[in-house]
């Protein structure tokens, strides 16, 4: 058990120091790759361990960001947990309903009426005021922490932000780890395996579903707010499909359905996409051909490779 | 005389043209063990989907313990207490045969969305799982993964799994398929365990095994009922008789 | 409204319509019959448009491009067919989803490395560019009826196939059973790269078409393939006639809703799709 912790406690160790290292630039780079951690890892509640692909999860990520947008005022800071309340909330609720609809599908329909239902969100903040339109909306002043007087961190520092990320990542992390050895969570697994035979058991496999969907997109949410406090601005590329491909594509990268693998992939996607950027401006092209030939070759992502290097390393036995 | 806890009018299911079943009516007691007989496409296995909720009726009615359930789903049965083994072996391949137990027990459970419990330290689902692994004689091979057992093996697991739910009504369809002498005879004797304080509804072809085991038998031909009664009571009956031995002995079923 | 008026607005619904069904029903007849979710398949439409536009101005002829256009995408089908999505067949759809949505990426670089990035128009060849009247005051452009007719024979032509010849039997007949197929000595393997060219020489062929009505710019591909997403889930993967009526209705909702709610056009599709969903999950037609 010791040595299964060992990597992980070291990877933790190694994140809680770099910002004493690094400068601001990567502080803040490493800062949006733990919230895009957090979406990710809420993700793969639905995908492997529910068995529902979602393309459409970027909706609810896009929901809790806009939310803290138009609960902040132009020239003051808003209340950080009554925002990061209302933010979980209204994209668990969206979430919610939007399951109502689409968990009536599976398979193939499933992954269309997502990213349709997504769509639906991104017209409805692109096309109408209601969020500022295309131009998005800015946060000029981001949420201020402070109960009763007390302010336990300011998000305006880059450095205090990235501990208040890294503190949301470990939580979530650790909160997820509860769940899915909770009855709930077992549930869900054997959804995954055999839906059917769930039913024949007893289990109301739709109410477990929107259940998973509705707490997968309460997390999003929550990276979402996060993200909006960190960037300052919001528009409606947030919710677009690229956002939920990319998402998708750190899931099944780090591996799904493995404790690390979101974050693994979160940070390897990440990284890809600033080292090609900083290459060509058509980096999307390489992007995309590493993308096709990952799939095509390394269908477990990197999450099943590390396990499957870890066991031959070792013989009989380690697993991830 | 036993209570009936089960009982249809009329069922019937059609698929575009042919009625799988038609016009089915039969009562299960509340004890003992209910044989289903009849030729490959007499529609038993319709019926026990009908009566499972996999299937939707296209007419009749089906109560149970005095409720009309046709239009129940499969897990709202369950929850009522029927509880169904699958000809096609039905199981969780991946989880251990603990774990396959242990989830079918989980479903009892009074908080089925607790999120903060720990699944695996629940005293009453870890009861109900071990009691359906020694029911089904598997108690040996809890930690083995699912998909590993031998066919014999993930039968006698499918079983389990049935009784970790603690059911009033099993509806079993052909628990014996594409067993061995020996492990037929050990799913016999479970069988014969069972029947004592279970209501068992049961599709089989093994003729030795159902008219030893069987307290009713209804024979099906066509999707309709042709005979329902006690053991020696089928044997004599001429119909039953004119349906099987006009295609000759080792075609019954 | 002005029954002219309304004549119009039904006109374009229908032209609007059955160009997605053009799309759609490759979309649909790749996946019922292959199996295979593309989500690049907008791009193939982007394809089309952006080939008109390159083609007809080297040649001076849209219908000179139109036909090298088909051609170069029947290559181009039979190519990638090959190259990659002869590999997918066995992927779990998670895979196809995303192997095909690296194939977008890498379409529309190409595309800004190749033709750039800005908004072209295509001019509507000669002999269409009359507009016929409609009542008193109004006119509707000869083309667009022209795009509409070409839809219906290219429909027609499809049912002919599908259902007629023996090419559409054994279309059929692989998607149901591919060993069996097999085993009989039909080739699988062709038939299916000759159905996955079709489908993307329809796609790129109703780009071509659209070109001069719609012009050509990056976001097109994208655009119309959710749409198309949403004409499969409503008529029913698989069926090329759901497609059909599911493709006639967006057509209906979108055009009268740009006139009736303009700010929520955008959003009446996905409602119609949401009260599809909750009355018929599996679509309108959905496949026996």
């Amino acid at each position: 058990m010791l040595r299964r912790l060992a990597l992980p406690v070291v990877a933790l160790a190694l994140v809680a120091t770099f910002p004493l290292a690094g400068a601001t630039f990567y502080t803040e780079l490493v800062t949006k790759i733990m919230i895009m951690s957090i979406f990710a890892l809420s993700l793969d509640l639905l995908v492997g361990y529910t068995g529902l692909v979602s393309f459409g999860h970027a909706a609810y990520f896009g929901v809790g960001a806009y939310t803290l947008a138009m609960l902040t005022p132009k020239a003051a800071a808003a209340g950080l947990w009554a925002t990061l309340g209302a933010a979980v909330l209204v994209a668990a609720a969206c979430a919610f309903v939007v399951g109502l609809f689409v968990l009536r599908t599976r398979g193939i329909y499933f992954i269309m009426v997502t990213l349709a239902f997504a769509q639906m969100f991104y017209f409805i903040f692109h096309d109408t005021k209601f969020g500022g339109g295309s131009d998005g909306r800015y946060i000029n002043i981001k949420p201020d922490a402070s109960i009763a007087g007390f302010v336990p961190f300011d998000l305006d520092r880059p450095l205090q932000a990235y501990y208040v990320v890294l503190a949301a990542l470990v939580l979530v992390f650790l909160g997820l780890r509860l769940v899915l050895r909770s009855p709930l969570g077992r549930a869900l697994q054997g959804i995954r395996a055999n839906e059917q035979r769930m039913r024949s058991l007893g289990y109301p496999v739709f109410a477990y579903k929107l259940a998973s969907f509705t707490l997968a997109g309460a997390l999003a949410g929550l990276a979402g707010y996060l993200a909006a406090a960190q960037f300052g601005f919001v528009n409606p590329e947030i919710l677009s499909w690229h956002q939920s491909g990319n998402v998708l594509l750190m899931v099944i990268l780090g591996g799904s359905a493995t404790p690390y693998g979101p974050i693994v992939g979160a940070f390897a996607l990440t990284l890809l996409q600033e080292f090609f950027s900083s290459l060509t401006t058509h980096w999307q092209l390489w992007f995309g051909a590493t993308i096709v030939l990952l799939v095509l070759f390394l269908p477990g992502g990197l999450g099943h490779l590390v396990r499957r290097v870890r066991r031959s390393l070792s013989g009989a036995g380690g697993d991830g | 005389m036993a209570e009936v806890v089960l009982e249809t009018r009329g069922l019937t299911r059609r698929f575009g043209g042919l009625a799988a079943c038609d016009g089915v009516a039969i009562a299960v007691a509340d004890n003992g063990l209910h044989a289903l007989l009849g030729p490959n496409g007499a529609g038993k296995s319709t019926l026990i989907n009908l009566l499972s909720g996999d299937l939707a009726p296209s007419a009749g009615s089906i109560v149970y313990r005095g409720t009309e359930i046709s239009h129940f789903p499969p897990d709202r049965r369950s929850r009522l207490g029927m509880g169904r083994s699958y000809q096609k072996t039905n199981i969780f391949p991946a989880f251990t045969v603990y774990e396959n137990c242990r989830l079918a027990a989980q479903s009892r459970h009074p908080r089925p969305f607790a999120v903060f419990a720990d699944a695996g330290a629940d005293a009453p689902t870890r009861g109900r799982a071990e009691r359906g692994l020694e029911l089904a004689g598997l108690a040996g091979r809890a930690e083995r993964i699912a998909g590993v057992l031998s066919h014999g093996e993930q039968r006698q697991l499918e079983i389990a799994m049935v009784l970790a739910t603690e059911p009033r009504l099993l509806l079993l369809d052909e628990p014996l398929a594409g067993m061995g002498a020996e492990e037929s005879s050990r799913m016999v004797e479970l069988l014969q365990r069972l029947a004592a304080d279970h209501a068992i509804l049961l599709v089989e072809h093994d003729m030795d095994a159902v008219f030893a085991l069987a307290d009713t038998i209804t024979v099906m031909v066509n999707g309709r009922v042709l005979a329902s009664g006690a053991p020696e009571a089928i044997r004599a009956n001429d119909d039953v008789q004119r349906a099987y031995l006009g295609h000759g002995e080792d075609e019954l079923g | 409204m002005e029954p002219a008026v309304l004549l119009i607005q039904l006109l374009n619904a229908l032209q609007y319509g059955l160009l997605l069904f053009l799309v759609a029903s490759g979309l649909t007849l790749i996946f019922g019959i292959m199996g295979i979710i593309n989500l690049a398949h907008g791009s193939f439409y982007m394809i089309g448009a952006y080939m008109a536009f390159t083609l007809s101005s080297l040649t001076g002829s849209l219908a000179v491009a139109m036909v090298l256009g088909v051609v170069l995408s029947v290559l181009l089908g039979l190519f990638l067919e090959w190259a990659l999505f002869s590999h997918l067949y066995r992927r779990d759809h998670l895979e196809q989803v995303l192997l095909t949505y690296g194939l977008i990426l890498i379409f529309e670089e190409l595309r800004s490395l190749i033709v750039g990035n800005d908004v072209h128009g295509v001019p509507v060849p000669e002999m269409f560019k009359a507009s016929i009247a409609l009542g008193e005051t109004m006119t509707y452009p000869v083309y667009r009826l022209v795009m509409s007719g070409v839809c219906l024979l290219l429909a027609a032509g499809m049912y002919v196939l599908i259902q007629r010849t023996r090419l559409g039997m054994m279309i059929r007949a692989g998607a149901s059973n591919r060993e069996m197929v097999e085993v009989l000595g039909i080739n699988v393997n062709l038939v299916f790269r000759l159905v996955f060219a079709l489908g993307v020489a329809l796609a790129a062929f109703a780009g071509m078409l659209a070109a001069p009505v719609s012009s050509v710019y990056p976001g097109m591909g994208q655009q119309v393939l959710i749409i198309c997403f949403v004409v499969v889930v409503i008529g029913g993967i698989g069926s090329v006639w759901g497609a059909l009526v599911a493709a006639l209705l967006i057509g209906l909702v979108d055009t009268f809703g740009k006139v009736v709610a303009p700010e929520f056009a955008g959003v009446a599709v996905y409602l119609l799709m949401a009260v599809i969903l909750l009355w018929r999950p599996e679509g309108l037609f959905r496949r026996a």
